[in-house]
């Protein structure tokens, strides 16, 4: 098997997985005995797909908005020859939860996660003095979806 | 707001629990806490909605979800709040939101993200949100992510963050 191949139980796991375990002291009994395997297997097997990096972290997913905080949308124009500069200094800020580089004139496009509102203003701030680049602020004004559990 | 042991305990898991069969006695031990108190304040935690759920994050790329979009749309003020919810009910949407227009660089009030197997798969599903628009939506776009340069969701502080007027001087 190749190191990053997913086999259908692997598929399995990660289509449960993302979807939450309980919280009682074994989590993955119930998982474990749907797919007729051990927990055990099942830990195996998840300590490998985080490794090979199919899964990024097994964990508690924060809602910052119940926790007081705030979380928005931004996004850049950053110049080709700046690219990998301007995202390794977003990469080293813990305000930064997600970055993408997609096709597009803005081709940056990062997520700020904060656990006071007042952080915001003040990180995108700092991110256009330190870069020298607008930083434009998208923040959602209504929710129609958010779905993160995908048809594995 | 976080007391100091759900920090605690919210600090030491962030970056993932213990891979074992029983991780929240693992993590009970690692912190010395009793182990009940290792379920009962995750599941408070999720009652409050500060904890969604306790899950793993799957990278899309490594599932074989190699065109993932966001679509964006202009769409009528007047419509947008009825159409929303209609694309953000459609199975392959993961988020959709309403989000202010930013003239005259970006005209887009209506973002759905949307995953697919290929850009075959992702253009014909991007069409399928455009017939649901219809002549409510006056301009489009897609932006097709290219990398993942981080992924780490919010990150808690182990101490809280101070209030900005006093935080040189917090100690």
């Amino acid at each position: 098997m190749r190191n990053g191949h997913l086999d259908p139980i692997d598929r399995a796991i990660v289509a449960a997985l993302q979807r939450g375990v309980p919280i009682v002291e074994r989590p993955f009994a119930e998982l474990a005995a749907s797919l007729e395997t051990t927990e055990e297997a099942i830990v195996a097997r998840l300590a490998r797909l985080i490794h090979t990096g199919a899964v990024g972290r097994f964990a508690p997913m924060l809602d910052a908005e119940k926790l007081g905080g705030a979380v928005i949308l931004c996004a850049m124009a950053v110049p080709a020859e700046r690219f990998e500069d301007v995202a390794a200094r977003l990469a080293a800020m813990p305000e930064v939860a997600h970055n993408y580089e997609r096709a597009h004139r803005f081709n940056m496009w990062f997520v700020l996660a904060v656990e006071r509102p007042e952080l915001i203003p003040a990180t995108i701030a700092r991110i256009e003095a330190e870069t020298g680049l607008e930083v434009v602020d998208l923040p959602k004004l209504e929710e129609y979806r958010l779905e993160l559990v995908l048809p594995v | 707001m976080l007391d100091p042991v759900d920090r605690r305990i919210l600090v030491a898991s962030q970056d993932g629990l213990p891979l074992r069969v029983e991780p929240f006695a693992e993590l009970a031990r690692a912190l010395g806490l009793p182990q009940a108190e290792l379920l009962n304040r995750p599941r408070r935690l999720r009652e409050r909605g500060v904890i969604r759920r306790i899950a793993a994050v799957p990278n899309h790329y490594r599932l074989g979800f190699l065109a993932n979009a966001m679509t964006v749309w202009d769409v009528d003020d007047r419509e947008v709040s009825r159409l929303g919810p209609e694309v953000g009910a459609l199975p392959f949407v993961s988020h959709c939101y309403r989000r202010p227009r930013r003239p005259p660089d970006w005209p887009y009030n209506l973002f759905a993200m949307v995953h697919g197997r290929s850009r075959a798969e992702t253009e014909g599903r991007r069409a399928e949100i455009a017939a649901l628009l219809g002549s409510a939506c006056r301009a489009s776009d897609v932006l097709y992510s290219t990398r993942i340069l981080k992924k780490s969701g919010l990150r808690l502080a182990p101490e809280p963050p101070a209030p900005s007027e006093t935080s040189a001087c917090s100690a």
